[in-house]
């Protein structure tokens, strides 16, 4: 009977061990149901760089390449702003900060990370777009930099807590021998430690961008939302994820605007698979 | 001019010193002021009210109520999964290419977008299931979202319990079941826990993927099954700050303030466990 009851135990265990690779499939399989019905009325070509979204025109133009520069350029924002401030803090972290502030430290970039999107939508939207609005005398401060600035601080705990991690496992010895032959602690953290967690340095700052792509409700609340293909940096754009979270609650099941939302989804899983096996693949290298 | 490798570190220390106040200034002043503005709009009238005259006035009762159902359904589906998860993992799993594949598939999990879980969600479980936008949807749709978290920490902790124990116990005749039940699980309850409520946080304040799975615009009475559609904070919030228009500004600081005190109260709570228990920690 114990024999029995552990035997059903183990299958139990062993299911839910791989129910992480069913439910990545089964994610990716449901996206393509309901996505690529769109390629009926429209070319794989003509969604990804038709110019025009106007999903309920008649008949409907959905053109992606505005949804996907919007979010190239929002992303590209905030990659400038939280990659030397993300990996520079992590070094901070890791290197120069004295033992009590520095646990004090990873405590509050956790608390950072742990701050709801909407949250920070919401702030950016009381503080941040007023500001952007009258330093550039702007009609509106829902623009693309407005998203850029907020989206910095939802890749900056990613990237920092990676980057401490990679600098942390540098071996202590490599460290040592700089020292012993006499280099000051900066040279030693700029041609040694660097160097040495470079790789799992690059997969932190992927890891920091992936999430950032992926972000929804922040960027919804304040980059204007304006669906036409970015001209600078200062105007409203709209991301993938935001046309998707604004529009669904109004397409209804069934139709090319549903099917489309999808496809955008499918577009969505695609680039955060790619970087999350591409960082994965840079994290183990290290090893 | 002979650059002073000692200047260039105190010009190179300096700037990190910099990086890491740019982060943790306009950090604290998001929270400070989410509290300033907040904190005077909590009184119980506001926590047990439900909104009045088109949400700009009352409370918040209904979404609150609607997060704790969500996040209770998520835990419930989610940590039996992540646990026995991270045991596959821990103590059965050997270095293959399977082994590799789930900790990939994890990691992709992980990845995954909170809008597109939204899109999972909806298709999966309201269109495809028949579930109708639900609590149970929206439970569903957390739950998976959260798996990684919970799994990723149950595994560590599990896999720092020292080998010994394990070696003992079998050694004594247990059985590897046993073993795991009453020796590796009861040493690594604390990062279980720790987990645990880390997906909590996190579920608690995701608002995408409950976007077209459960939530709710306004419902003046509270849901009476698992099938009924309900509010939730952090969708209330996204509400009342773009979607309807002259909301007081009190309330919206006020309902900014019962999530993020929600979310930050869980996290901080996971992060003293977890400090406590590596203090104690006797190996």
């Amino acid at each position: 009977m114990r024999k029995f009851k552990e035997f059903i135990i183990e299958k139990l265990i062993l299911i839910s061990g791989i129910a992480s690779i069913f439910f990545v499939v089964l994610i990716f399989l449901f996206l393509l149901k309901e996505g690529l019905s769109v390629f009926n009325t429209v070319s794989p070509f003509n969604f990804l760089f038709g110019k025009s979204w106007y999903p309920i025109s008649e008949p409907p133009q959905l053109g992606i390449l505005p949804l996907i520069l919007g979010s190239l350029l929002v992303t590209l924002g905030a990659a400038i702003i939280s990659i030397p401030i993300g990996v520079g803090c992590a070094v901070y972290i890791a290197e120069v900060a004295p033992g009590k502030i520095k646990e004090t430290l990873k405590a509050g970039i956790e608390l950072l990370a742990a701050i709801p999107s909407v949250v920070l939508g919401f702030i950016g939207m009381v503080t941040l777009v007023p500001l952007v609005k009258n330093i550039f005398h702007l009609p509106t401060g829902l623009t693309a930099l407005s998203g850029s600035i907020m989206l910095a601080f939802m890749a900056m705990p990613t990237i920092v807590s990676i980057a401490e991690d990679a600098l942390y496992s540098v071996p202590k010895t490599y460290k040592e021998g700089a020292l012993a032959l006499g280099a000051t602690h900066w040279q030693t953290i700029w041609r040694i430690m660097l160097p040495a967690a470079s790789s799992g340095i690059l997969a932190a700052i992927m890891l920091g961008i992936g999430r950032v792509i992926g972000e929804t409700m922040a960027v919804m609340m304040i980059t204007g939302n304006a669906a036409v293909i970015p001209n600078s940096i200062l105007a409203p754009v709209r991301t993938l994820t935001a046309t998707i979270a604004a529009e669904m609650g109004e397409a209804v099941v069934g139709s090319e605007h549903y099917f489309a939302l999808f496809a955008v989804g499918i577009v969505l899983f695609v680039i955060s698979f790619i970087v999350n096996v591409t960082a994965d693949l840079f994290l183990h290298k290290k090893q | 001019m002979k650059r002073n490798p000692h200047r260039t570190q105190n010009i190179a220390f300096f700037f990190l010193l910099v990086a890491m106040l740019l982060i943790v200034v306009p950090v604290s002043l998001i929270v400070v002021i989410i509290i300033q503005k907040g904190l005077p709009a909590i009184n119980w009238q506001f926590l047990s009210d439900v909104p009045r005259q088109g949400m700009r006035a009352g409370g918040i009762f209904p979404a609150i109520v609607g997060t704790i159902y969500l996040v209770t359904g998520a835990i419930i589906f989610a940590l039996p999964i992540g646990l026995l998860a991270a045991i596959y993992l821990s103590e059965y799993s050997k270095d293959n290419p399977l082994n590799r594949i789930i900790k990939l598939a994890i990691v992709n999990l992980a990845g995954v977008p909170s809008v597109v879980y939204g899109l999972f969600g909806l298709a999966l479980f309201v269109v495809f299931f028949k579930f109708g936008a639900s609590i149970l949807s929206g439970s569903l749709t957390l739950g998976i979202m959260i798996l990684p978290i919970i799994i990723t920490t149950s595994r560590e902790a599990l896999e720092s319990v020292p080998q010994s124990f394990r070696e003992v116990s079998l050694s004594l005749g247990a059985s590897k079941w046993q073993t795991i039940r009453h020796i590796v699980l009861p040493n690594a309850i604390p990062g279980i826990l720790t987990g645990t409520i880390l997906g909590l946080g996190r579920a608690a304040g995701e608002t995408a993927p409950i976007l077209f799975t459960v939530a709710a615009f306004y419902l003046p009475q509270l849901p009476k099954s698992i099938f009924d559609q309900a509010m939730a904070l952090p969708y209330h919030l996204y509400v009342i700050s773009t979607q309807v228009p002259n909301v007081d500004e009190k309330i919206r600081y006020g309902t900014a303030f019962v999530l993020l005190a929600l979310v930050l109260f869980m996290n901080l709570v996971a992060i003293i466990i977890r400090y406590k228990f590596r203090k104690k920690k006797k190996w």
